[in-house]
């Protein structure tokens, strides 16, 4: 128990420590790099408790993809030589209210689902079945997704299908004047569509028209 | 007590895994480097030692003896990370592949998933290394293959999906077994090509090799590095193609199964098999190389998005159907 504990404490450590710096940091990019600190120890924290399949595939989806886009992002706007200002400007005092607003209104929900879930278990559907039925994470979660849950689990898929749709549709533009390669017209190109053998009589020469 | 004993058990078996996967990425490297003579008529590196062989080291002590610049605009504690953080992830991955049923280092429930996790992190070394740099060829270089890594990563996610279909589980040594009857290479012939093409782009090698394409980007996202810092880079990208190459053989050609089993075949025991395959497809790696042209970056995009991402996902309904008509669906 010893050991566990310490491990636990570390992870939670650095995963608290990098969330502040994720916002506390001057650099943008320093702050996604802290973000990702923060993925990579929730993840250990998940398969500390036995859930090791959300942990990999917290590392998977939140690191390996979202958090390589963010960056993307963050470097191509060159956030990083700005200095951020922001923070001693005049007009962030008057997002501090809202802020607060919205930190303690997580905050009490937080409270309010780990309290509940402490002292009146029965109140949450959490299916004994399947921690009985001693099956691997894995399949305990697919069990779950895939009957009881599959109608959210569908609608999940689609928003997310129709939220990508979207983004491409608002990005596409037909531009005139640019010129692209045809893969197909490149690859079926014949040796007789570029060059032609004449024979050239002396002094007369050949006209080539185009 | 207990736990120091433990501790040090762990300690040697990690040392007995990583000092051999290190000795065989320096082998590999002359391997590489001969494989590329020998296609285009050359001799390659024959000079040091027994038929070259300790040509890596040597260039490594080279590295060693080098100073390290570290440019003065960079951002300096982001530019040292990088090539440990490629040359770690490079080697973490190797816990969990099994070389027999129970010479794994540690046998986890989740295993191809780790795998998939380590090697979809690999890209940040390449991202951090560009960036820190400060400069822009390496940053071009770090754009270039964050974007061909990720778009690479979806093909293989959905490869490995067809390969979880047949066996039922995410274990790497529940995969192994299931491959006694039949290599998935042969019912998921079309899924191993493309899986062997999506670890050249993975890897950045050669046909795909444009995040340190020379005649653009002088060296992409390793330009500004010198030193012991670029020796890390170079041998955490040939860990990773050997890593790519034990996943491979892992979910395509039975790890280390013997591929047949009747007399001779089984008295070689099962690490020996699972090298051979390794190097037999780390040959093909070396081959590719040497034979392939480099792509263009749009072809590159389009073969990623266009073709490989709709050829497996079509193939994993394929495979379902299929499994699903036959009654052959692993439910346990």
């Amino acid at each position: 128990m010893i050991a566990h504990s310490i491990f636990f404490y570390t992870f939670s450590i650095i995963a608290i420590v990098s969330a502040i710096m994720v916002t506390a940091s001057k650099n943008t990019v320093h702050s996604v790099f802290f973000l990702i600190l923060d993925f990579i120890s929730i993840s250990c924290l998940f398969i500390m408790i036995g859930a090791e399949f959300l942990g990999m595939i917290m590392l998977i989806v939140y690191v390996g993809a979202v958090a390589v886009l963010f960056l993307f992002v963050v470097m191509m706007l060159n956030v990083a030589q700005q200095k951020n200002q922001w923070f001693a400007s005049e007009d962030s005092s008057k997002h501090i209210p809202v802020g607060l607003i919205i930190s303690t209104l997580i905050f009490v929900e937080l409270i309010i689902v780990v309290g509940g879930w402490k002292y009146k278990p029965d109140l949450f559907d959490i299916n004994n079945s399947i921690e009985t039925a001693k099956v691997s994470n894995t399949h305990a979660l697919g069990q779950v997704l895939y009957t009881d849950y599959i109608h959210v689990f569908q609608i999940s898929g689609m928003i997310l299908l129709v939220a990508m749709i979207g983004a491409i549709v608002l990005t596409f533009r037909k531009r005139a004047g640019v010129k692209t390669q045809s893969y197909i017209k490149q690859i079926s190109r014949e040796r007789s569509d570029g060059v032609s053998i004449l024979n050239v009589e002396s002094n007369k020469g050949v006209k080539i028209d185009d | 007590m207990e736990y120091l004993s433990i501790f040090f058990d762990q300690v040697y078996k990690i040392l007995f895994l990583l000092v051999p996967v290190l000795v065989s990425v320096a082998m590999v490297v002359w391997l590489d480097r001969r494989v590329w003579a020998f296609v285009q008529k050359r001799q390659g590196p024959n000079v040091v030692g027994p038929f070259g062989l300790l040509q890596t080291i040597a260039d490594a002590l080279k590295y060693l003896f080098k100073e390290i610049i570290i440019p003065s605009s960079s951002n300096k504690v982001i530019f040292i990370l990088a090539p440990i953080v490629t040359m770690t992830l490079a080697l973490i991955a190797w816990a969990v592949i099994p070389f027999s049923a129970t010479q794994v280092l540690s046998d986890i429930n989740v295993g191809i998933l780790y795998l998939f996790a380590v090697s979809s992190l690999g890209v940040y070394g390449i991202i951090m290394g560009g960036w820190a740099s400060n400069s822009k060829y390496p940053f071009l270089g770090a754009i270039r293959s964050a974007a061909q890594m990720v778009s690479y990563e979806v093909s293989i996610g959905v490869i490995i999906i067809n390969v979880l279909l047949c066996v039922g589980s995410l274990n790497l040594n529940d995969i192994v077994l299931a491959q006694q009857d039949v290599w998935f290479v042969i019912p998921l012939f079309p899924m191993f090509v493309i899986f062997f093409i999506s670890a050249l782009a993975e890897t950045n090698r050669p046909p795909f090799d444009l995040p340190e394409a020379e005649a653009e980007l002088v060296a992409g996202y390793q330009t500004e590095y010198s030193g012991m810092m670029y020796a890390m880079f170079w041998l955490g990208e040939y860990a990773n193609i050997l890593l790519m190459c034990a996943i491979g053989s892992v979910l395509f050609l039975g790890g280390w199964l013997s591929p047949l089993e009747i007399y001779p075949f089984t008295l070689v025991p099962g690490p020996v098999w699972l090298i051979l395959k390794i190097l037999l497809l780390f040959l093909l790696f070396a081959l590719v190389k040497a034979i392939v042209p480099r792509y263009r970056y749009d072809q590159l995009m389009r073969l990623g998005w266009k073709v490989f991402l709709p050829i497996s996902l079509i193939w994993v309904v394929l495979t379902a159907s299929y499994l699903f008509y036959f009654n052959l669906l692993p439910v346990n």
